[in-house]
């Protein structure tokens, strides 16, 4: 087993988890209705939650703390794509956000329910029941909304267009791809993103979106190895502001 | 000396019939499908193992603690209660005992499932006040991780559901 190949794989779905559980929590009290409130703010309590699941098989590996790793490192240690760490910005933005990744989660976690390291296995066995409800959630309103009116439309179009280079980093190659794939522990990234293309591409049919024309955008690479925007590191030091007055403290 | 030589696997599965979920606290962890082994080792020590409803949920922590202090209570000092996702919990694991105290609470049950869940289950999901399936989900997501929320057309309420999973 490729302990260190194992562990990036780990380190980049724990802080994709971590981050966007995070943003997902920012609409707690702000939603446009309360079900909204609530959807939001329940599937941050998910990804949080599975993301301290993922920190603690790094554990196993020899890892620090789950807590130590979430919250004592700074945006260059952070292994998640850009697109989890953007502000909300309206909530078409975020509607599209969390579409075009839980579709890519659900796909990712399906494939690791059959990964060699039975650990991770067990629990993406896990998690891809959970997220089944938040692909439901995401699928409900860009049906509803992508095709209902003439503003709720472009809003949700734009919104696509903004994400999309930022999406397809998701799927940045790790530099252990052949390793991974050759041990069976996961399929690889050009694997999933092939099935992605093809499950959204379905769904946008249904509404009146299109789908952006994908051979003429960069992916928005450099997240999985520390490159990040300017929006995370205040995400991470609000986050771990409590924490941060007293590492030690037991809650 | 531990006491543990006397009693039986039935014995210790019984006491766990008073612990309850601390959220839904007409359901125990027995009823709720939560623990999944229970073994007394030679040596004397009592292994309880059990897994995790859903990875994020709060609750786990204390059921676990509560366990202890349940073994405890009974006399039990040597013992080991493990999380884990070897079994996997889903909500058919709900026993008809617990389905029938969810009901009573008002929650509704989750439905017994295939292991393929899909919107089809929730979209007209049983009102747990006057059984009738006139209903619509108003959001796969309730006021914790295994609740959803519906409303009754039938009697014109408002009710959660225990998330099938």
């Amino acid at each position: 087993m490729n302990t260190e190949a194992l562990k990036d794989l780990l380190y980049k779905m724990a802080d994709d988890q971590l981050i966007l559980g995070h943003r997902n929590s920012e609409w707690t009290g702000f939603g446009p209705l309360l079900e909204e409130d609530i959807a939001f703010s329940s599937m941050a309590q998910d990804k949080v939650g599975q993301s301290w699941q993922i920190y603690k098989l790094l554990h196993e590996l020899g890892e620090s703390e789950p807590d130590m790793v979430a919250f004592m490192r700074n945006a260059d240690q952070f292994h998640n794509c850009q697109l989890v760490e953007l502000p909300n910005g309206e909530y078409d933005f975020s509607l599209i956000r969390h579409f075009l990744f839980d579709m890519a989660e659900q796909i990712r976690f399906t494939h690791l329910a059959n990964s060699s390291y039975e650990p991770l296995a067990l629990l993406a066995k896990k998690i891809k029941g959970e997220i089944k409800y938040h692909t439901m959630h995401a699928k409900i309103w860009m049906k509803q909304l992508g095709s209902a009116t003439e503003e709720s439309v472009s809003r949700l179009q734009n919104s696509l267009e903004e994400a999309m280079p930022y999406a397809l980093g998701i799927f940045e190659p790790s530099k252990f791809e052949a390793e991974l794939i050759k041990e069976d522990i996961f399929s690889g990234e050009a694997a999933i993103k092939e099935e992605w293309i093809e499950q959204i591409t379905a769904i946008l049919k249904e509404t009146s979106l299109k789908m952006p024309d994908l051979k003429g955008i960069q992916p928005i690479y450099g997240g999985r190895y520390g490159q990040h925007t300017d929006n995370l590191q205040p995400l991470l030091d609000e986050m771990s502001e409590v924490f941060n007055l007293d590492p030690t403290a037991d809650w | 000396m531990s006491k543990t030589k006397d009693i039986s696997v039935e014995e210790i599965r019984s006491w766990l019939d008073e612990v309850m979920d601390p959220e839904i606290p007409v359901l125990s962890l027995n009823d709720l499908g939560v623990i999944t082994g229970i073994e007394i080792e030679d040596s004397g020590k009592v292994k309880v193992n059990m897994t995790p409803t859903f990875s994020g949920c709060p609750a786990m922590d204390y059921m676990k603690r509560d366990v202890e202090e349940t073994l405890q209570k009974n006399g039990i000092d040597d013992f080991d209660v493990h999380l884990s996702f070897k079994t996997q919990w889903n909500s058919n694991m709900i026993s008809d005992k617990g389905r029938a105290a969810l009901k009573k609470f008002g929650l509704a049950p989750p439905p017994k499932h295939n292991l393929i869940v899909d919107i089809d289950l929730l979209e007209h999901s049983k009102c747990p006040n006057c059984d009738s399936t006139n209903t619509e989900m108003k959001t796969p997501f309730g006021p914790a991780l295994c609740r959803s929320l519906h409303f009754c057309h039938n009697c014109n309420q408002a009710f959660e559901q225990f998330k099938p999973l």
